[in-house]
């Protein structure tokens, strides 16, 4: 039985496949896709190096508090951080004096509401709490930075390129694809999924951010430590995980190395 | 049942002889894993991955019991109760990375070991009940690993959902009714994350007794070998216990230092940027991909892209995505070649090394944007799948001509066998 049915069945899904390939190739044969101007023109992710890449990456605390400083200054105006907590500041090299002043300068309060009385109020933030949430007036909320640097590919250095990457649109594009015009309200940008972004150039300006640490606040300075900065906010544990990896890795290497030599000396007399 | 010759088990402290004759558990591990279970004494690496699969399953109930404590199944918290677990439990990320890497390593461990069994035909008489248990292993797998992956509730966990349940649909008159059913709503929400979280957390214990059914049946004819000749003698196996626990031993350390460089170095590597981002159901992402071990089974879902014979290209891709999975369970009565292992089978064994590279091709096309090259590729590529099983596999069985066997395993690793000397059936040296 199966060997009746099996072939006929194999056949049948197989003829169908072939039927969806010559219908799908004679398609492509006579209108090949059309290219577009997000196939054309949009670009990987710049190079750039990072402190906390390879094996034995680490954060550079500075410079994570400089990112923490064009964050605070600039970005967090827009974009909320909503996984970040004040408390976990202590970590980029703040101590707990300064992470209590952090929070209470924030200038986003803490909501508050008297189940009491049913009113709404406002206080200042304690380390305790996580970054408030910003609520944003303009079209759409921009997005949560938190994970961002996890949600892309190659995140860091994607960060670092969008904003270091604003562009008048190529002359090239406008050319082949004049309905590809950056609608009004849009700004190019080249890194970006589909080239046009809601957001304005967030960096325009040297010495936009004022660097405790006297730093000079390039644009490409700013970009590179926020993009560090933003790295640190989606994965917090990193460095302690991959030091523990070589823990772990360099147990395992000195436990193999016995688990071989035990199954040799088991085996001597049976090969 | 067991050979013979298999060593009995004697406990001489009398604590273990008071608990032979109640409950005699050490008697039975002993048999299964332990001195008393005869096994072939030529079996090579490939036959680790059965223990590692069963590894792999211990601790991915071991990190998930622990990740349920820490975890909340509602789609309103559902994504940040994991970055909670990420950041602010002890060891949460260790937790979650590993079981999320746990999964991949599962799958990998378990694609090898399905693939041991196509080229040395371990589904072949007189184990075609452990391959058919196995397949029954896979698909609970399968079930379990979407099912977790929807449980973070990022984009493409929902998006994922959307589309698999969607597959449903696809039957004719009952499918809209029964996708709602089973999701509890028109579209995955919180009904439908709870129902996945609470069969997430079933489904391994299920996996776990079948795991005890096909060791059961596998203890039965006992192991296969690369040969494919049959045990005939005490000098063709070793006990299990020290020979394979030691070689088991060393191949888990190694499977270890593979997993746990992913796991501390690239954690993120195998899983999509997507499912950082928390669900939303208005914003679609630019492509919606599963995990990459379910990849050449959806490039086989998307190849169906026309109707054929009336019936519809979803209903067909549908149909042919699960028949790619359910044409195993007749592998046994499809090749009918009397010699089991690829070794001897010259033609078999090219067809097999196509098959390899035909399911790495439909992954790569499963994983791709779903531009019309890739589904022409992956057109092409389940054709031919399906043609390896049904069509291939039991012609090549009548045609070809294998090569000659040994006469035992012992000749096999030794060159030479007393009793095929004494026999005469052999005159190898």
């Amino acid at each position: 039985m199966v060997r009746i049915f099996g072939p006929i069945v194999g056949l049948f899904f197989a003829v169908a496949l072939l039927w969806s390939f010559g219908l799908g190739a004679y398609q492509i044969i006579r209108e090949p896709e059309p290219s577009t101007a997000v196939k054309d023109f949009h670009l990987a992710p710049k190079e750039a190096k990072f402190s906390f890449e390879g094996p034995f990456g680490r954060f550079d605390n500075r410079q994570l508090q400089r990112g923490f400083e064009v964050y605070s200054q600039v970005c967090s105006n827009c974009h909320s951080l909503k996984q970040i907590a004040f408390r976990n500041f202590a970590d980029l090299g703040y101590n707990e004096a300064q992470v209590k002043a952090i929070a209470k300068a924030w200038p986003t309060k803490a909501k508050t509401f008297d189940a009491k009385t049913g009113e709404a109020g406002e206080r200042d933030n304690v380390p305790a709490d996580h970054i408030p949430p910003v609520y944003y007036a303009g079209t759409g909320s921009p997005p949560d930075l938190s994970l961002i640097t996890k949600a892309r590919h190659e995140g860091p250095q994607y960060v670092y390129s969008l904003l270091t990457g604003y562009a008048d649109q190529p002359a090239e594009l406008l050319k082949k694809y004049p309905e590809s015009k950056t609608p009004d309200g849009l700004f190019y940008n080249p890194y970006f999924a589909n080239l046009n972004i809601a957001m304005p150039p967030p960096l325009t300006t040297d010495g936009q951010v004022t660097y405790s640490d006297g730093t000079p606040a390039t644009v490409d300075q700013m970009s590179k430590d926020v993009a560090a900065f933003l790295t640190w906010t989606a994965e917090p544990k990193l460095v302690k995980r991959k030091q523990t990896g070589w823990a772990v890795l360099g147990f395992l290497v000195a436990a193999t190395a016995l688990a071989y030599l035990s199954k040799r000396n088991i085996w001597a007399d049976k090969h | 049942m067991s050979f013979p010759w298999a060593k009995h088990y004697k406990p001489s402290h009398p604590l273990m002889v008071w608990l032979d004759e109640k409950l005699p558990l050490p008697r039975f591990v002993y048999n299964a894993i332990g001195g008393g279970y005869p096994v072939p004494r030529n079996l090579n690496y490939f036959w680790n991955f059965g223990v590692l699969a069963g590894f792999c399953l211990v601790l991915q109930i071991l990190t998930g019991v622990i990740l349920a404590m820490h975890y909340a199944a509602n789609s309103g918290v559902a994504f940040d109760s994991v970055e909670h677990i990420m950041r602010d439990v002890n060891w949460g990320w260790l937790l979650r990375y590993a079981h999320a890497n746990g999964a991949s390593a599962f799958f990998v461990v378990v694609y090898i070991h399905i693939f041991r069994g196509f080229f040395y035909s371990s589904y072949k008489a007189p184990r075609e009940m452990i391959w058919l248990l196995g397949v029954v292993i896979f698909l609970l797998m399968m079930a379990t690993a979407f099912m977790g992956y929807v449980l973070p509730w990022g984009q493409m966990s929902f998006w994922g959902a959307k589309v698999i349940t969607g597959l449903f649909s696809a039957i004719p008159i009952v499918g809209e009714p029964l996708q709602q059913w089973l999701l509890g709503g028109f579209s995955p929400d919180n009904a439908a994350l709870n129902r996945f979280f609470s069969l997430h957390f079933l489904l391994p214990f299920v996996i776990a007794a079948v795991i005890v059914l096909h060791i059961w049946a596998l203890h039965i004819p006992g192991s296969s070998n690369p040969t494919g000749v049959e045990v005939k003698q005490e000098s063709d196996t070793v006990p299990f216990h020290p020979y394979y626990t030691a070689k088991d031993g060393f191949g888990l350390g190694v499977f270890l230092l593979g997993y746990f460089a992913m796991v501390f170095f690239f954690p993120n590597a195998l899983g999509h940027p997507d499912n950082y981002i928390a669900a939303n159901p208005l914003s679609t992402p630019a492509h919606i991909v599963p995990e990459w071990y379910f990849w050449p089974f959806y490039a086989i879902l998307r190849a169906f892209t026309a109707d054929f014979l009336f019936i519809p290209a979803k209903l067909m891709g549908v149909l042919a995505m699960f028949s790619a999975i359910l044409v195993w369970f007749f592998l046994p009565w499809l090749d009918t070649s009397p010699v089991r292992s690829g070794n001897y089978r010259p033609l078999f064994r090219k067809f097999f090394y196509l098959l390899v590279i035909d399911v790495l091709v439909l992954g790569y096309c499963g994983g791709s944007p779903a531009e019309t090259k890739y589904v022409l590729i992956s057109q092409i590529a389940a054709t031919y799948y399906f043609l390896h099983f049904l069509v291939i596999l039991p012609i090549v069985a009548s045609v070809e001509k294998p090569q000659p066997l040994p006469f035992s395993i012992t000749e096999a690793v030794l060159g030479t066998d007393e009793a095929a000397t004494l026999s005469g059936a052999s005159t190898a040296a």
